[in-house]
């Protein structure tokens, strides 16, 4: 590095000055500098995340195999045919559930879990706010599952299911623990990945949240409190609208997960097919990759990439409109 | 209901008696009974349910680790019974017939390089673009950050065919790449966001002693993002280590270099005809218990991590 340096600023270095010293020997080595440190992060980033993502919208067009190498423009025929597959808008179907519910049924459980355990608990030891008896404990143990692996929560639950060893038909009465468990049976099957990813990441909220609640400062509890203000109203009046930034990122970061990764980890690992029974818990994420890589339709897989691309945009944008916060406290 | 009849009259004559004392006080009389009484309806409900959601959050894993020391058979016998004795062969079993011992130390290789590497070359990119004005460096910025809203699942495909034409596919360095690329997003939104915090008096000064640019991201700036690298650290394991999609359609090649999730998957499917339970339960909780028990160590500093970027 010091002999291009020298080199460099060998030849100008009759004009007045010097080239070292001018401001243009400082920009060029600013952007010498620059690139050096952009070149691998961005040259990974490039070969592996941008060119995939950018080739899906390219092959969602064409009727290319994945097997060979040649293929021609097809248009939006990939498209037109996905419209009349019963089988992807089973998997959309599906998907658009998971996207809602899921996000909803952790995101109030998180809100509960982590309001109780930073500010439910009331007067004692003299401090004003607190959080209920035992809230650390409570924190640390709601967070075990985030730290384990969506591979290990899926088949923990998978045997939770399983009928004959699992846990679940000892708890529920009979009505509710089919014969075949509740990964065999159309009605249930569903509930059961649903089930296992709210399990999963209740943890993450319950802290995320408690770090947001933990930004409000004391003393607009602690007034709430004084004016008498009951927990429920202390919640909706005043944690809720104060960490409202906090909850919609949850929600798209959630419901990115329920579109994406987290659904197939879980529908792949533990469901039968996988994706049964009867399209029951098919998700785009799994479906696209049997039909662009299994059944080599690598062009009709890029379209359902696209399909779920635009899902994924669609809940982003509602999400963050939706909750466009009205009225803004500083703090 | 008749024993309800004596009762309730001395309770009602408590009432007033009761209530007498606190009339006096200036504050409302009427509102403070009224508000306890709700408060202890809400008291137990609250806590009732937060203790509902510990027994279900643990209640699974420690099913697990009891079934875990279980022989197969009695297992199926009694899902619910406490194991008769430690019986530890489930668990050697598990380490090496079902080679869990394998594919922990495939994730162990893969991960001891892609966090590093991570962690480096996130920071140089994020440092660069916190700290220097340059042509473009906005478009490079959200062109990073753009990833986290992207779900990986949809390039998958595309992606499969790029390792293939680069000869990466089931490679283990291949993996570390891919890793890699797309814990980009997340680590470089975050030290962006930690760089431009730091002080930037004390660059100065490295710069007018006379040290370049390099030096001062190794020798300062580095040294001084330590807690911020410490956080997303944390993160990048617990990413890599957990990660199920990248591996699962990238490294299906020999059943010997599957990661410790692929491990799980497959032995998961396996689970109806081989019937070894025992096995499974234990090779299941030889995949948490190191996590759990890390994560119980350092739990603040996980904490921590996880929520840094997302809370403001």
């Amino acid at each position: 590095m010091t002999k291009t340096v020298r080199r460099s600023a060998g030849s100008p270095k009759a004009g007045a000055g010097g080239f070292r010293s001018s401001s243009r020997y400082r920009t060029y080595v600013k952007y010498r500098f620059v690139f050096g440190f952009l070149v691998v992060p961005f040259g990974l980033y490039a070969v592996f995340v941008i060119s995939p993502f950018v080739q899906t919208f390219y092959y969602s067009f064409t009727d290319w195999s994945g097997l060979s190498s040649d293929f021609k423009m097809v248009g939006f025929d990939n498209f037109t045919r996905l419209m009349d597959d019963e089988r992807f808008w089973a998997a959309v179907r599906n998907n658009l559930i998971l996207a809602l519910a899921v996000p909803l049924v952790t995101l109030s459980l998180g809100l509960f879990f982590a309001f109780m355990i930073n500010i439910g608990g009331r007067s004692r030891r003299g401090e004003a706010v607190t959080g209920v008896a035992g809230a650390k404990a409570y924190k640390i143990l709601y967070f075990f599952p985030q730290a384990l692996s969506i591979a290990v929560i899926a088949a923990l639950w998978g045997y939770i299911f399983t009928p004959g060893i699992g846990v679940l038909e000892a708890v529920l009465p009979s009505s509710l623990s089919p014969e075949n468990g509740w990964l065999g049976e159309r009605r249930f099957a569903l509930f059961a990945v649903m089930i296992v990813m709210c399990w999963a990441m209740v943890g993450f909220f319950v802290v995320l949240f408690s770090a947001a609640i933990g930004q409000i400062p004391k003393e607009i509890n602690e007034s709430a409190l004084l004016d008498g203000a009951s927990r429920a109203r202390t919640f909706f009046s005043i944690t809720l609208p104060l960490i409202r930034d906090t909850v919609q990122t949850g929600w798209v970061y959630m419901g990115i997960m329920a579109l994406g990764a987290e659904s197939f980890a879980v529908v792949n690992i533990i469901t039968i097919g996988p994706g049964g029974p009867d399209d029951s818990t098919q998700v785009l994420g799994v479906y696209l990759w049997q039909t662009g890589f299994t059944q080599a339709q690598a062009g009709r897989g890029a379209a359902m990439g696209v399909c779920l691309f635009i899902l994924t945009m669609l809940l982003a944008v509602a999400a963050l409109s939706l909750g466009r916060r009205r009225d803004r406290i500083e703090y | 209901m008749t024993t309800a009849e004596p009762t309730d009259t001395p309770r009602a004559a408590e009432a007033p008696t009761a209530g007498d004392p606190k009339a006096k006080k200036p504050s409302s009389p009427l509102l403070k009974p009224e508000r306890s009484i709700e408060g202890t309806v809400l008291n137990v409900f609250s806590h009732g349910f937060l203790i509902l959601w510990a027994v279900l959050a643990a209640g699974p894993l420690l099913w697990a680790l009891m079934t875990a020391f279980k022989p197969s058979a009695s297992i199926l016998e009694s899902p619910w019974g406490l194991p008769d004795g430690l019986h530890w062969e489930n668990w050697s079993n598990a380490w090496s017939n079902a080679n869990i011992g394998r594919y922990t130390l495939n994730s162990f290789v893969i991960v001891i390089f892609s966090v590093p590497l991570t962690m480096l070359f996130g920071s140089m990119a994020a440092y660069v673009l916190a700290r220097f004005d340059f042509r473009g460096s906005r478009i490079v910025y959200f062109t990073f950050v753009g990833g986290m809203a992207f779900p990986v699942v949809m390039a998958l495909v595309p992606l499969f065919f790029v390792m293939k034409n680069l000869a990466l596919l089931d490679t283990r360095h291949g993996l570390i790449m891919v890793y890699i690329a797309y814990s980009m997003p997340f680590t470089i939104f975050f030290m962006t966001t930690f760089f431009r915090t730091l002080p930037s008096s004390v660059a100065e000064a490295a710069e007018i002693d006379g040290a370049s640019h390099s030096r001062i991201f190794f020798q300062v700036m580095l040294p001084m993002a330590k807690p911020g690298l410490i956080s997303v650290g944390i993160f990048n394991f617990l990413g890599h280590w957990n990660q199920y999609v990248l591996p699962f359609a990238l490294n299906q090649g020999d059943e010997d270099d599957y990661v410790l999730t692929q491990g799980i998957g497959f032995l998961f499917a396996q689970a109806g005809y081989r019937a070894d339970y025992g096995r499974l339960f234990a090779g299941l909780m030889m995949a948490a218990l190191p996590i759990l028990i890390v994560y119980a160590i350092f739990q603040r500093q996980v904490q921590a991590g996880l929520t840094a970027g997302a809370v403001k």
